[in-house]
């Protein structure tokens, strides 16, 4: 999967989670939750979704690696590399 | 009932019913006999007549918190927001942590975990892929702990479950608690997302007490002898109570004062309903409330269109009222079916506008009335005007043997 797919991805999950999501000014190396109406309970739905998705089991050290969409794009692309 | 105790008022009410989004309208519905009863098609159950709401979802929060939350709070956040709007009152008024949230459940988190166990099933049942969302929405508060959390009150919250008389189970919560002076306002009322769930359909049809007709709006016929059982319906209606010099003080419109309630136990069978028991209930609550079965102007029954509840209930109503000209008698699951742990409290609200109308919503669909059901004044078809309505005893009964009377009483204006 090539990193803009990947990006999109990421976005179109969140969109899932709140539709009303506004992405027109997200950073991307900055954290989501602050720029976004995301929490803990979203970012479960994050790692849930990416399970059903793509079979992935992100362990919990490696949630933090989730916090920009950079840093999920870096975290993600080794992994969906065959996708 | 002692008169030292404070006398508590309804000042507000907020509702979804399956016909109407508001009081007025539901009123217009019922006084017309307009059923809004739907045919839905439920996972592995197949078609069945249901109550469903329609009412407008995301007023008072975003689609994310409705996605993350229950069909249950989605209803109760509806309708505690209506309730106090209706109330003309914030929050601030008595302050966040002095406001009680009592909501009555007859059971809640069927509709979740069925969900879930659906959800799993698509993934060979591995629990990895079970949601983190289930504990949060299953708990038993959560309806009210939603409505908590959207009108950031800090006081308690909690669920009253007493299977279908928990709505007036929770509104006699809420009088306690302002009685208690625990909270100065309740919002309290009941809840059911049922219509969610196929295994309570199954289970009434396993039961042969699920009500089936050619039309769905002609499914539940209470008191008719071709009914064959209930309609399940989901649905909510929250009051906001007040103490009636608080009410008066800041110039609320008051709807009606509770003034007697009562609650008992048939300690007898797992759901076959029990008169002695529910005559007991309605003679214990005339009594609190200082009043006699002749000064019963519209008593509201629980009658679901079940063949024995309705003989049961009947038998008890004639054994405290006898064959007298009052009260008159009418029955509000004919047109909306059975919203469970909201039943108690949308009927007592389809019935509280009578104190300015003076009418009597009529029951429906009872073509051919079971003489085992006779009582004098019982009203199908065409609304009954008298020429004042000043009580109204509402029945409520539930499975595992409870049952639950509220009396409500006119509060003329000082």
């Amino acid at each position: 999967m090539t990193r803009d797919s990947i990006k999109n991805l990421i976005l179109e999950i969140i969109e899932d989670i709140d539709e009303d999501a506004d992405f027109d000014t997200l950073q991307s190396d900055q954290p989501l939750r602050d720029q976004l109406d995301l929490d803990s309970m979203d970012f479960l739905d994050i790692v849930m979704e990416l399970r059903k998705r793509h079979k992935l089991q992100i362990p919990e050290e490696d949630y933090p690696e989730l916090a920009t969409l950079d840093s999920c794009v870096n975290y993600l692309e080794p992994l969906l590399v065959n996708v | 009932m002692n008169t030292q105790l404070p006398r508590i008022v309804i000042t507000g009410v907020g509702l979804a019913s399956p016909n109407a989004d508001n009081l007025s309208s539901y009123r217009e519905k019922l006084l017309k006999g307009i059923s809004e009863i739907q045919e839905i098609d439920l996972r592995y159950f197949g078609k069945a007549p249901a109550g469903i709401c329609s009412f407008n979802e995301t007023k008072y929060r975003k689609k994310k918190e409705n996605k993350r939350g229950t069909r249950a709070g989605c209803l109760g956040v509806y309708c505690a927001n209506e309730a106090l709007a209706d109330a003309d009152l914030s929050i601030e008024h008595y302050g966040a942590s002095r406001v009680g949230v009592y909501v009555g459940l007859t059971e809640h988190g069927t509709v979740e975990t069925e969900n879930e166990v659906y959800n799993i099933s698509q993934y060979g049942h591995n629990v990895d892929y079970w949601t983190h969302h289930h504990n949060p929405r299953t708990v038993l508060n959560n309806p009210a702990g939603e409505i908590k959390m959207n009108l950031g009150i800090t006081g308690p919250h909690y669920a009253i479950g007493a299977a279908c008389a928990a709505g007036n189970a929770s509104l006699i919560q809420g009088v306690q608690m302002i009685r208690l002076g625990e909270v100065d306002m309740a919002l309290a009322g009941g809840v059911s997302e049922s219509t969610g769930s196929f295994g309570i359909f199954a289970s009434f049809q396993a039961q042969g007490a699920l009500g089936s007709a050619d039309d769905p709006r002609k499914a539940c016929r209470p008191f008719d002898t071709s009914r064959n059982g209930i309609v399940v319906s989901e649905g909510a209606c929250i009051y906001v109570l007040e103490r009636l010099e608080s009410a008066l003080e800041r110039g609320a419109t008051i709807y009606a004062e509770i003034a007697g309630y009562a609650i008992n136990s048939d300690a007898r069978d797992y759901v076959l309903p029990f008169y002695e028991r529910q005559a007991e209930c309605m003679e214990l609550a005339l009594e609190r409330a200082g009043l006699a079965p002749d000064d019963i102007d519209i008593l509201n029954t629980h009658a679901t269109g079940t063949k024995q509840g309705d003989i049961e209930e009947c038998k008890a109503i004639q054994k405290v009222f006898g064959k007298k000209n009052k009260p008159y008698i009418n029955n509000t699951k004919s047109i909306i079916g059975h919203a469970m742990g909201a039943a108690g409290v949308l009927e007592l609200a389809g019935n509280l506008l009578a104190f300015e109308d003076n009418m009597v919503h009529p029951s429906i669909n009872c073509d051919d009335l079971d003489p085992e059901c006779t009582l004098n004044n019982m009203v199908f078809d065409t609304p009954v005007k008298l020429d004042s309505v000043n009580t109204i005893l509402n029945n409520s009964f539930g499975m595992v043997g409870i049952n639950s009377v509220i009396i409500i009483k006119k509060v003329s204006a000082p």
